[in-house]
């Protein structure tokens, strides 16, 4: 049960027998190997590799934040932070009847704007479809962006997100993760805001770092007895 | 190449070249991953007196569109040597030379990078020799694939790259600028350690079979030399500092 985790490069070979390559593994011959820089970790039947860098790769369920590009009569581009861009049809904002003629889409969503949306669809024929028909989908209308690497995203929520959960009680803010990196923080005070950007950029900066949650927890604590 | 009169003295009674190594030994190397931050990934190369700096963008939007494949993403790479970057001024629009590096590069670099996961996206990769000296295509090669390997592509090995030649009527490894100038043959190889495969092979020179076949093999040991500090420099990156 103890999987070994490892520090890889592409090209490291993790492991040889019977294992399942999973996220970042290809399996040459019967060695697994890794395709990128990251942690390797094997499971019980399986081999995976976390990737540290790399761009954004839409997956479908993901939460993304996107921004609008532009739109036609009938459908939204956005900008989801990775090499395709997302496409959000006008049915999914207007219903059913929606009309080209009668409705027009920037009375909704205008260029600029940000989404909160989900990957509703893709595969490598086609742009992934996004949707923001449900519930906590949708315009965002107030908080801050921060930027952070796509790969540190899952540093971001921690274990069973107790990482998130820090930062937000810590700071009173309400934060949406996007996938993609893209990652929006509104709060009521000032402060609040300045001292979870500065945690989301902290856990950007030193997400290779263990038990980074009790060192963000530090951080946040000592700002609010000064 | 039949080789220049040579003026000065290649290689020694005692087995020592002209710049003081070993017939076996490689120039220094220092090679650092992720040295510019606008690009996705970077590295820097130091071979001997070759100074080069690679940027990667991507998976990226393909402009003109009609480069790009629905099966495949595409790889693009742009060698360039920098005005500065020999005894001479050189013109910077890209000459002969510079196409064909570009060229070998690419299709060095396609065997280990798994575009296919990226359709109808390009993958561009832009040399820049700084200083030149023998054997950049070489340093070039196993610097691109640390900054893709930095931007994280998926690859399905490193390619690390050395050359060795015939100088003296001697084997040896990673020929220099003199070397290559007044030697009798000079071969690039580009090696994916692990898959134990060659990318790039060239000759330029003249070698009897069994030559050819010590020269491979000379070249193959340098690569894994250079693979090891390939390794060191994205290990230095990314577990650095605080061991997990």
């Amino acid at each position: 049960m103890e999987n070994k985790r490892k520090y890889v490069v592409p090209g490291d070979v993790i492991t040889s027998g019977p294992f399942r390559p999973e996220q970042n593994v290809v399996l040459e011959g019967n060695k697994i190997i890794s395709t990128t820089v990251g942690i390797s970790e094997i499971y019980d039947d399986s081999v995976r590799v976390l990737s540290l860098t790399g761009k954004y790769i839409p997956k479908i369920d993901d939460l993304v934040i996107g921004k609008v590009l532009s739109h036609t009569s009938l459908s939204w581009e956005l900008d989801i932070n990775s090499c395709y861009v997302g496409f959000l049809p006008a049915q999914d904002v207007f219903g059913r009847d929606f009309s080209a003629h009668a409705d027009e889409l920037s009375s909704k969503l205008k260029t600029g704007d940000l989404v909160a949306a989900r990957i509703a669809n893709f595969d490598r024929t086609r742009d992934p479809l996004v949707t923001i028909s449900d519930r906590d989908l949708g315009k965002i209308d107030s908080g801050a962006l921060v930027e952070i690497s796509p790969s540190k995203v899952p540093r971001l929520i921690g274990k069973r997100g107790t990482m998130i959960q820090t930062i937000e009680i810590a700071t009173n803010a309400a934060i949406t993760i996007g996938q993609n990196g893209w990652v929006v923080v509104s709060c009521e005070s000032t402060e609040g805001l300045l001292k979870a950007k500065k945690a989301i950029k902290m856990v950007d900066e030193k997400a290779h770092i263990a038990n980074l949650t009790d060192q963000v927890k530090e951080m946040l604590e000592s700002k609010s007895e000064s | 190449m039949g080789g220049r009169e040579a003026t000065m003295v290649l290689l020694d009674e005692n087995g020592i070249r002209c710049d003081g190594r070993k017939v076996d030994e490689t120039r220094k190397i220092t090679i650092k991953a992720g040295v510019l931050k606008n690009a996705d990934g970077s590295a820097y190369i130091e071979f001997g007196d070759n100074k080069i700096l690679v940027g990667i963008f991507g998976p990226r939007d393909v402009h003109p569109k009609h480069m790009s494949d629905t099966d495949t993403g595409i790889l693009r790479v742009r060698y360039h040597m920098e005005p500065f970057s020999v005894t001479e001024r050189k013109n910077p629009a890209p000459s002969r030379r510079e196409i064909e590096i570009s060229k070998v590069i690419k299709e060095a670099l396609e065997p280990a990078v798994m575009l296919e996961k990226f359709p109808r996206t390009a993958v561009d990769v832009f040399i820049e020799v700084l200083q030149a000296d023998g054997g950049s295509r070489c340093a070039a090669l196993s610097a691109a694939s640390v900054a893709l390997a930095d931007a994280g592509i998926p690859m399905r090995d490193m390619v690390a790259a050395c050359a060795s030649g015939k100088v003296a009527d001697t084997i040896v490894l990673d020929v220099n600028n003199e070397e290559d100038q007044a030697g009798q043959a000079d071969m690039p190889i580009g090696y994916m350690p692990n898959l134990k495969k060659i990318t790039l092979l060239q000759l330029d020179g003249i070698l009897t079979p069994d030559e050819f076949k010590k020269c491979v093999e000379v070249g193959i040991n340098g690569c894994k030399i250079v693979y090891e500090l390939q390794k060191k420099a994205l290990t230095d990156k990314y577990f650095g500092n605080g061991i997990d």
